[in-house]
């Protein structure tokens, strides 16, 4: 009790750190984490002005310029700088307004995934028993399936597209929501601020939401900023197995979908839109990686 | 340990059921009803209709064609394909061979590179051998298979002209199937020159195969030893003055690889998962591509009963490794 008294009364006495400036020094000492950082602030600043970006439209069709090269290889035109596709659309432009459909993806499934995990994995913590059991149970057989198999099942049930694909992979993404959720709720709940809490009178629900939640936050966001270039992947993947987003949607996989037949004769079609993707879920990752690091007060200390 | 095996063995009936119930309730989500899809476009009369529904059981309560399902499932019948007419167990059998194939030729490459990089990298902490395989893997994780397949295509086989684009072997060759494993059959016939067919095949789509579990492998190799080399024994060997190599090999190894077997376990889904991808783009005859080929035809018998054999494979490897690791780390069964 001593020991923490002083350190409360150093803390006290120093300059206030505020909370932001410490994660911006722990994360900023991660280059590859400012990297990411500013690769994906770049991709949003692509998608927020994608129509003023892009010099042409993504689905109009240039039918004289069919499968045009790049603009620095022979044939190819400054008009078109990464060339055009089969049915002569603009590959510049595609890719940046795949950007909105690849981040939208992220941001749907990191969010559906996330907030459903944690309503689910409060419930398994908070109703112990057979509630809990059954809860884990199905988690466990959603984790039996290989995560793009039952993307794909499940999408061929709802019907191809890009809306269906993200409710798919959030499901796949939601037993390690679910479990991260009710492991930190089970340990929050044995701790003595949550008994104290409940002697004063706290119903249930403000116990689980209130009291328990906040302090299962830090680890449910580092899986949520992951799951974000998983899904950014994945929805990627099932665009192109066609189960995504359906053409003329300039995403990214469906793009790659739609240049298979093409790769032998024109490498630019194919090339870009999978460099954009690799971009994209590198970045991520290497955000994702440095909020982990920043966010751990374990591997922060050592 | 008989004890521990049969607890586990315990565990996975529930999740088992599970799967069974799972399957059995996508097919009957499917939007229409199965004996539209039995007849395709052709149309039918009601009365006709009705009668297929009962021949078919599909009139009875719910929990008694679960009960039905579930039967035939544990006596070993899957189904017939409604494309073939084939029994849905015999065609998988005839195509997995050929995943297995690919699937353990993937995880020896990730083996054999992702372990030896990701020691060096944990024992050179900080080096720059150590960041460039950090590097190297993130990128790898962060890697679309589908598209890096594509563009090894492009160099391997459009460029160089070194391999071939898809199969599992030349055309020119008839290889007798003995195992169902091409590499095995073709060295046990006596075709010259089928052997290298076959590996020229099976090199690229390995290579894409195995580049996630590789980053996997080679990152958590890395930070299990970095754990490890920071204990006591570690530093008391050190001081009893053993050559860095047996310090490395002998103390550290053995304990940073116990949580490294749980990870390879863990693969055995992404790779599956990955074999999907991987034989779509390379043409390879096996489950993965099967099951995607069936999900277009809807021929939803095969794809349930293919998710049912899958998702029973998955939760076998993972008993296999829960039971390895308690093999060699006593402490976990001896806690049980």
């Amino acid at each position: 009790m001593v020991a923490t008294a002083e350190v409360q009364h150093e803390e006290l006495a120093a300059p206030a750190i505020h909370p932001l400036r410490e994660f911006w020094f722990y994360f900023s000492e991660n280059k590859g984490a400012v990297v990411g950082l500013f690769t994906v602030i770049a991709i949003v600043v692509m998608a927020l002005s994608a129509h003023v970006l892009a010099p042409y439209s993504p689905i109009e069709q240039y039918r004289d310029h069919l499968l045009l090269p790049p603009a620095w290889q022979e044939g190819g035109s400054w008009a078109f700088f990464l060339g055009t596709d089969a049915t002569g659309r603009d590959i510049l432009s595609r890719i940046i307004h795949g950007s909105r459909y690849s981040l939208l993806v992220g941001l749907i499934v990191s969010t559906l995934s996330l907030s459903t995990g944690i309503a689910i994995g409060l419930i398994a913590a908070s109703f112990r028993g057979v509630l809990e059991a059954v809860i884990m149970r199905m988690m466990d057989v959603i984790l039996a399936i290989p995560s793009l198999l039952l993307a794909l099942v499940i999408v061929a049930i709802l019907g191809p597209s890009l809306e269906n694909a993200m409710v798919a992979i959030a499901v796949v993404y939601l037993p390690h929501f679910v479990r991260l959720t009710r492991a930190s709720a089970i340990l929050e709940l044995s701790k003595d601020y949550v008994t104290a809490s409940r002697v004063a009178g706290a119903g249930r629900i403000r116990l689980m939401v209130v009291t328990v939640l906040p302090n299962c936050l830090g680890p449910l966001i580092v899986q949520a900023t992951l799951g974000f270039s998983s899904a950014i992947l994945d929805a990627a993947a099932l665009g192109f197995l066609g189960m995504g987003a359906q053409p003329p949607t300039p995403e990214w996989g469906s793009m790659l979908a739609d240049a298979r037949e093409f790769i032998l004769r024109a490498w630019w079609v194919v090339t870009f839109p999978g460099l954009a993707i690799l971009i994209a879920v590198l970045a991520f990752n290497l955000m994702g990686d440095g909020l982990r690091d920043a966010l751990d007060p374990k591997l922060r200390r050592s | 340990m008989v004890r521990f095996l049969l607890n586990r063995l315990l565990m996975l009936v529930p999740t088992f059921m599970g799967v069974t119930l799972a399957s059995f309730a996508f097919i009957r989500l499917i939007p229409g009803d199965p004996v539209e899809l039995l007849v395709g476009e052709r149309g039918i009369d009601p009365a006709r209709h009705a009668q297929l529904l009962h021949d078919l059981g599909f009139d009875r309560p719910l929990w008694e064609q679960y009960l039905g399902f579930l039967g035939n499932v544990l006596s070993g019948d899957l189904g017939k394909s409604i494309v073939t007419k084939q029994p849905v167990l015999d065609e998988f059998l005839t195509l997995f061979p050929a995943t297995i194939e690919l699937s353990v030729c993937a995880l020896i490459i990730a083996l054999v590179i992702g372990l030896p990089a990701g020691i060096v990298a944990g024992v050179r902490r900080g080096s720059a051998f150590d960041h460039s395989v950090m590097t190297v893997s993130l990128t790898g994780y962060s890697m679309p298979i589908f598209w890096s397949g594509l563009m090894l295509i492009i160099l391997f086989s459009g460029i160089l002209q070194w391999t071939p684009v898809s199969g599992r072997i030349s055309a020119l060759f008839w290889v007798e199937p003995v195992t169902g494993f091409m590499l095995i059959d073709s060295l046990l016939s006596d075709e010259k020159g089928s052997f290298a067919s076959a590996a020229s095949h099976l090199v690229l789509p390995s290579i894409v195969l195995a580049t996630i579990p590789l980053a996997v492998i080679a990152r958590q190799t890395r930070s299990a030893m970095l754990e490890v080399l920071s204990e006591d024994y570690v530093r008391t060997a050190r001081a009893k003055g053993l050559s860095p190599f047996r310090v490395i090999g002998l103390h550290a190894l053995r304990n940073a690889l116990i949580p490294v077997v749980t990870v390879i376990g863990l693969q055995v889904g992404v790779l599956l998962a990955g074999a999907i991808l991987t034989e779509t783009i390379f043409s390879w005859p096996g489950v993965g591509k099967w099951l995607v080929d069936s999900i277009f035809r809807r021929d939803y018998p095969s794809v349930q009963s293919g998710l049912l054999l899958i998702a029973s494979m998955v939760m076998l490897v993972n008993l296999f490794v829960d039971l390895l690791y308690g093999l060699i780390n006593p402490r976990i069964r001896h806690a049980r």
